[in-house]
């Protein structure tokens, strides 16, 4: 409740009310406030935070058959999962993806969105076009990718006629595949097949979140730097660009939190893949939990996906907010 | 304004309480559907995987059958589409474990069953229902044993699917001069025959890895015998033992045939390289007849043919779908009249033809089924069962998944002393 109410009382009308009315603690304004906040409050302590909970006490027990068992196991779930050959692969493969995934947005996304700006005929046109893919389900592009990168058919049916067939998401070399751990580590080449359906289905959103932040940048000083000399090339290297990296934060935010949680694309395109090469701690969890019955270790991998998510969303929420006071 | 704060008060409480009674009302909805009415009125809802063509098909027609001898029951199809049961497993397991069971749900004979929902105490046994109808030597006594656990009995079979077959295509055997094998060598000697004709010789789709394993299971089975087979999942036969290491090298040699772009298929587009000539042969369950047939319109027998995987002549590797009665159900009459219509010879004649397997009592009318199912019949009725692991008949569902998980590595990485560790680090799950 603490925050609520802190938050109500920065307003500058209630502090003046404060100061006039110093008896009256609970303003009408303040019980407004209280009582529309406290159901989604509790909804959220409850659905949210309550069950985020429930996930790490089960995380720690020794549930792993169909029989709830919640006696303590302490981290012996967490250490059988580090030990594990397919989280280890899991973790490669969400590392490399989400570098890959989110490279790719950025850079496509950048340069549509530049081409886009340069006040085209039929602008809005494209722009539906690039931003349609977002309207998809994950699913639906899984399984449209999954047959046009299909080694066998889809678009190895032109490849192979100039000799560039590739086995794509089947393919299981990893490159450079130093030994570590149990694994091989390095980027799996069956990765690139995913992270190509990922880019087009995602590219459209930061084409649009570029397209609005190089409207934002007034014509001004674009001029300013011209005047002052500069290329094209360099108008755009040393001014605007510099001028989108509060964009480009947003869509970095954004892009891992979906690739760090990624499953639905995944399961449908192509599953883990052989010797898990395109598993992902969603497909893990999944599996383990609802097929296995290791419940105790499925809660692990979601607690451990959260923390990951965590590393890149604290971090800006805390940003955010000291921006905002 | 104190009016307002009244108002606004009043509109929070409200909230509050309808999100309260809404939560207690789909509470008390979730113990409707598990039949809260007594006295027959409840709802009968049947809860499997059964949405394919085939088999989809057979369920219905065995829910008209159950409609028209008991019309007073409210029977729901409560399937849960999903290859092999995985999405219907999950949504299985929530309920139970919401003590919202459907009021009879599919589960594999074996393990999955006993050590899955007989041992967390979720069933009621059927042994009364088995006496009424006299159907303990209307089932083989090899079935029987697969669906009771401490000498009760926990599901009615209602079909049987036998899991080591060798799927051949008859036109590229013919024209490759090509003998259909029966022992590892001459498997091997046919493989290699197929391949220097440029045909792939083994067809795989292990997208799922159970197929894999399903061929190792069959691999195992042919080395080991099913006496043997079967102690490896009570613990008796260590899987560090000589004869499943051979095993795992003939499954490594199989490897050697198979598709480049194994992984990207599952088990349907698997069969279909046999059906279309580009592989020659595939290790599957026989609902793969039910796809040669039904959905690629191949003739039994002069377009494919069959035969036991290399060594398993006279064994059956079996899977049977069954049906229980879940504890905590209040409409247990009902569910006992279905699993009557279920264990009859009525009910499996007009459920299996349609779903290409084969009934589970040995005294079913043998015209009904086509040429596959009148040979698997017979050799059902003589050959020593051996439950399959990829479908959880012979291990829990803990077990297979970890074997799942090092047959998908060793298809890549072949490295059998790894294979064979990860196997005996996993039989610790075997209890």
């Amino acid at each position: 409740m603490d925050p609520v109410r802190s938050s109500v009382k920065e307003t500058p009308s209630e502090i003046k009310m404060k100061t006039s009315k110093k008896k009256r603690v609970l303003t009408k304004d303040h019980m407004l406030a209280i009582g529309f906040l406290t159901p989604s409050l509790i909804l959220i302590a409850v659905f949210v935070y309550g069950f985020i909970g429930w996930t790490g006490y089960v995380s720690v027990s020794n549930w792993n058959s169909l029989v709830p068992d919640f006696s303590f196991a302490g981290f012996e779930n967490y250490v059988y999962l580090f030990q594990d050959f397919r989280f280890q692969a899991d973790l490669r493969n969400t590392l490399f993806f989400t570098i890959m995934f989110i490279l790719a947005v950025i850079v496509v996304g950048i340069l549509l969105a530049i081409m886009l700006d340069q006040k085209i005929r039929q602008e809005s046109l494209f722009r539906n076009i690039f931003f349609f893919p977002m309207a998809l389900s994950f699913v639906v592009t899984g399984v449209v990718w999954q047959w046009l990168l299909n080694p066998s058919t889809g678009v190895n049916l032109f490849l192979s006629k100039i000799g560039l067939d590739s086995k794509w998401y089947t393919d299981t070399t990893i490159i450079p595949g130093v030994e570590w751990g149990k694994i091989e580590f390095g980027i799996p080449v069956a990765l690139i097949a995913v992270v190509i359906a990922a880019v087009w289905q995602m590219t459209g959103f930061s084409v649009a979140m570029y397209l609005a932040g190089l409207r934002g940048i007034p014509e001004e000083v674009r001029e300013a730097a011209r005047m002052d000399g500069a290329s094209e090339f360099q108008v755009y290297w040393k001014v605007i660009l510099p001028l989108l990296r509060p964009i480009t934060v947003s869509v970095v935010i954004i892009m891992a939190h979906i690739s760090l949680k990624i499953f639905d694309l995944i399961y449908a395109m192509t599953g883990p893949g052989a010797n898990y090469v395109t598993d992902v701690p969603g497909v893990y969890m999944y599996e383990t939990t609802f097929r296995g019955n290791y419940y105790a270790n499925g809660a692990a991998i979601a607690i451990i996906m959260l923390l990951s998510v965590a590393i890149f969303i604290v971090p800006y929420l805390i940003s955010s907010r000291k921006g905002e006071s | 304004m104190k009016k307002f704060k009244f108002l606004s008060l009043f509109l929070v409480l409200a909230l509050v309480l309808a999100a309260c009674s809404n939560s207690n009302s789909s509470s008390g909805e979730g113990g409707d559907s598990g039949g809260s009415n007594d006295g027959g009125e409840g709802k009968l809802d049947i809860f499997s995987w059964w949405t394919g063509a085939g088999e989809e098909d057979g369920l219905n027609a065995l829910i008209d059958l159950f409609k028209e001898k008991h019309p007073d029951v409210d029977v729901e199809n409560a399937a849960v589409a999903g290859g092999a049961g995985t999405n219907a497993k999950a949504v299985l397991a929530s309920r139970m474990q919401g003590d919202d069971p459907p009021a009879t749900f599919q589960v594999h004979g074996g393990a999955e069953l006993n050590e899955g929902w007989v041992a967390a105490g979720k069933m009621e046994p059927l042994n009364d229902l088995y006496e009424e109808n006299g159907w303990n030597d209307k089932f083989p006594e090899d079935l029987i044993d697969m669906v009771s656990k401490d000498g009760d009995i926990y599901s009615v079979p209602v079909d049987i699917h036998r899991g080591n077959v060798l799927w051949y295509n008859t036109k590229v055997f013919e024209e490759n001069g090509v003998e259909v094998p029966t022992t590892f060598d001459e498997f091997f000697a046919a493989a290699d025959k197929l391949k220097a004709a440029g045909v792939t010789p083994l067809a795989l789709g292990d997208k799922e890895p159970w197929t894999a394993t399903q061929i190792f299971e069959n691999v195992l089975l042919g080395q080991l015998g099913p006496d043997d087979y079967k102690k490896l999942f009570n613990g008796e036969l260590s899987f560090t033992d000589p004869k499943v290491k051979e095993s795992a090298e003939i499954f490594k040699k199989m490897l050697s045939y198979i598709n480049e772009d194994h992984s990207s298929r599952n088990w349907q587009d698997a069969s279909q390289l046999v059906a279309n000539g580009e592989a020659a042969m595939n290790i599957m369950g026989d609902w793969a007849k039910g796809y040669f047939v039904n959905d690629l319109d191949l003739k039994v027998k002069e377009d494919f043919g069959w035969t036991e995987t290399p060594g398993t002549d006279g064994m059956f590797m079996i899977i049977t779908d069954t049906f229980g009665l879940p504890k905590g159900v209040s409409n247990p009459d009902d569910v006992k009249k279905f699993l009557t219509v279920l264990g009859s010879v009525e009910g499996q004649d007009v459920f299996n033809p349609l779903k290409g397997s084969i009934p589970a009592r040995v005294d079913a009318d043998k015209s009904k089924y086509d040429a596959y199912g009148q040979e698997t019949m017979e050799d059902f009725k003589d050959a020593s069962l051996a439950p399959s692991l990829a479908h959880g008949s012979a291990a829990a569902e803990g077990f297979l998944t970890k074997v799942n998980q090092a047959v998908n590595i060793f298809v890549t990485q072949q490295n059998v002393d790894q294979f064979i560790d990860s196997l005996d680090q996993a039989s610790a799950e075997l209890k």
